[in-house]
């Protein structure tokens, strides 16, 4: 290949940054900083988020809850749903759920009505997960069930959970990942959660993550109607809501962050940055999580 | 204005990405207010005609509008005759650095290629960018599995070359505290947020690293542009040091005024 004789020079450049400032109309003074318009771009949709965690600064359910909305007030996200304690349990037995939802329980009453609960489980111990959701659901205000890496989900033990999610009306949201680096013993693949949804397909699943390779997970989900993909929680890859919108429509993707370990900004960053309408962008930033919590909060009493 | 220091053109071997193609990804950065973007090729990384992909870089570079695409070139020091390829970046192309990729290129911090290269590197002048990882290790394609680079090493062999101007990529998701305290101290090492993660995470991280080693990334097009730039929202940042981190930084890097934080 020829090379031109035009040398790029390091004065070149920075006078050129200049010259190219100016020349696009994107000098500061020309221009409305971006921030600003992306903090008008996001406020507008009345985000919620669908996956938090009790992990914020703060000592206690109430600090953190007050932190989490803190954070998130800055993000224009409206309200959230959070599930599990602190510090973190892999196999809750029945004692440490109590103790983990009872973190969540406290956190949901002090935020004023913007944060849900889902009542974490270990489907290793059915009778106390159905107790579990007897308090926390059918009796408390908790409206939703958080499966993580206990038990790989597609096992006959989760049965029960599922169908008593079905008799309360609340989705069940379990953790999904592949990963090639080798997944821990209990942790569900999308393919592990398509196995349950066929076996319950009356039930309301989220695949949170959509795999974390979601390439394969929006595939492993795509047949079954009863799951949403929920994106958060992987890096900011350009491509994940794009595909997850063509294959499975924008009724069947949702926005979450997996506050505190991952950021606001970069999960956001898989909606506003895909190239999809601004119809879909609402139904992914809030739309679809309000459509699906509609039925248990109004049975609450609960206003959207 | 914004100057993103980490952005790639050409095309990612396993997906299509929506800024892969040169005008596209010129609109996307003029959409969104970046105004210079340092940018290597992902040719680089995989062909081993590693000239004809700065060959490349170059002519695109020229495309754009005057300024704005700023070119890193590829070398690759476990390939014959690497040194041309420096000489070409410095003296035939006038690049003001260069990219590596140590893990992607199969070497260590350790390999004495790779001490060699930051001096000769150092000797030109050059800005030199070291690529962490560009992607999460868990969700790699099965063909291509790549480690992390260990930043243990790698600050010991930047110790060696305590006036070289580094830039460290893609390095916040994984490489922090001690670490990451070891390779700023290592010499005039920068790093960039395009994987920072945690919210409120530049506020975070400014309260161990120097805001005056600190640069806008983005990883653009492999990641969204839009995740860089919510981070500059999502942190309460004050005028000088969103100034700073946006471009002030950068463009005294690239001036070869450096840093005088530590």
């Amino acid at each position: 290949m020829e090379i031109s004789r035009q040398k790029i020079t390091r004065r070149a450049v920075l006078v050129g940054a200049a010259q190219a400032a100016v020349a696009t109309g994107m000098a500061s003074h020309a221009r409305r900083a971006p921030a600003k318009e992306l903090a008008d771009r996001h406020r507008k949709y009345e985000i919620w988020d669908m996956h938090g965690h009790l992990t914020s600064p703060g000592k206690t359910p109430r600090e953190k809850i007050a932190s989490l909305l803190e954070s998130a007030d800055r993000m224009g996200i409206e309200r959230v749903v959070v599930f599990m304690g602190y510090p973190w349990s892999y196999e809750p037995d029945g004692d440490e759920m109590r103790r983990q939802n009872d973190q969540v329980l406290e956190a949901v009453e002090h935020s004023g009505g913007r944060a849900y609960g889902f009542v974490y489980l270990n489907p290793r111990h059915t009778e106390a997960c159905l107790a579990e959701m007897d308090r926390c659901v059918r009796d408390g205000p908790m409206v939703g069930v958080k499966l993580w890496v206990a038990v790989r989900c597609h096992e006959q033990c989760l049965d029960p959970i599922v169908e008593r999610a079905v008799e309360l009306g609340i989705p069940v949201l379990q953790h999904t990942w592949y990963k090639i680096t080798g997944n821990l013993p209990g942790e569900s693949t999308a393919d592990d959660l398509a196995v349950l949804a066929a076996r319950h397909p009356r039930a309301t699943f989220i695949a949170a993550h959509t795999g974390g390779d979601w390439e394969r997970g929006i595939r492993a989900i795509r047949p079954f109607l009863n799951v949403t993909a929920e994106i958060c929680g992987g890096d900011p890859t350009a491509g994940f809501v794009d595909m997850a919108v063509r294959e499975l429509g924008a009724e069947r993707v949702m926005y979450g962050s997996d506050y505190s370990g991952r950021s606001f900004a970069s999960q956001l960053a898989k909606v506003y940055g895909a190239d999809i309408s601004e119809d879909a962008k609402r139904l992914v930033l809030a739309g679809n999580i309000k459509r699906m919590l509609a039925p248990v909060l109004e049975a609450k009493g609960g206003a959207l | 204005m914004i100057v993103d220091v980490n952005v790639h053109l050409s095309r990612w071997p396993f997906r299509r990405l929506a800024c892969d193609e040169l005008p596209k990804l010129i609109e996307k950065l003029h959409a969104e207010g970046v105004s210079q973007a340092w940018v290597g090729s992902f040719d680089g990384i995989f062909h081993k005609d590693v000239d004809g992909a700065n060959a490349r870089l170059i002519a695109d570079c020229r495309k754009g509008p005057p300024g704005m695409l700023v070119p890193f070139g590829t070398v690759n020091p476990t390939l014959p005759d690497w040194r041309e390829d420096l000489r070409r970046c410095q003296e035939e192309y006038d690049m003001p650095g260069i990219r590596l990729y140590p893990t992607y290129h199969g070497y260590g911090p350790e390999d004495p290629r790779f001490t060699e290269l930051l001096g000769l590197a150092k000797d030109c002048d050059l800005v030199v960018q070291i690529v962490v990882r560009l992607e999460d290790v868990r969700m790699q394609h099965p063909l291509m599995r790549v480690a992390d680079l260990d930043p243990k090493p790698l600050a010991n062999a930047l110790a060696t070359q305590p006036e070289l101007r580094v830039v460290i990529l893609d390095a916040l998701k994984t490489v922090r505290g001690a670490a990451l305290n070891a390779l700023l101290a290592a010499g005039q090492v920068y790093v960039e947020i395009s994987m920072l993660e945690g919210v409120e995470g530049i506020t975070n991280l400014l309260q161990h690293v120097p805001v005056e080693r600190l640069l806008f990334g983005s990883h653009l097009p492999l990641f969204l542009l839009e995740s860089a730039l919510l981070k500059l929202e999502e942190s309460e940042l004050a005028p000088a040091v969103r100034e700073a981190i946006t471009c002030g930084n950068a463009r005294r890097l690239l001036d070869g005024r450096g840093a005088s934080g530590k």
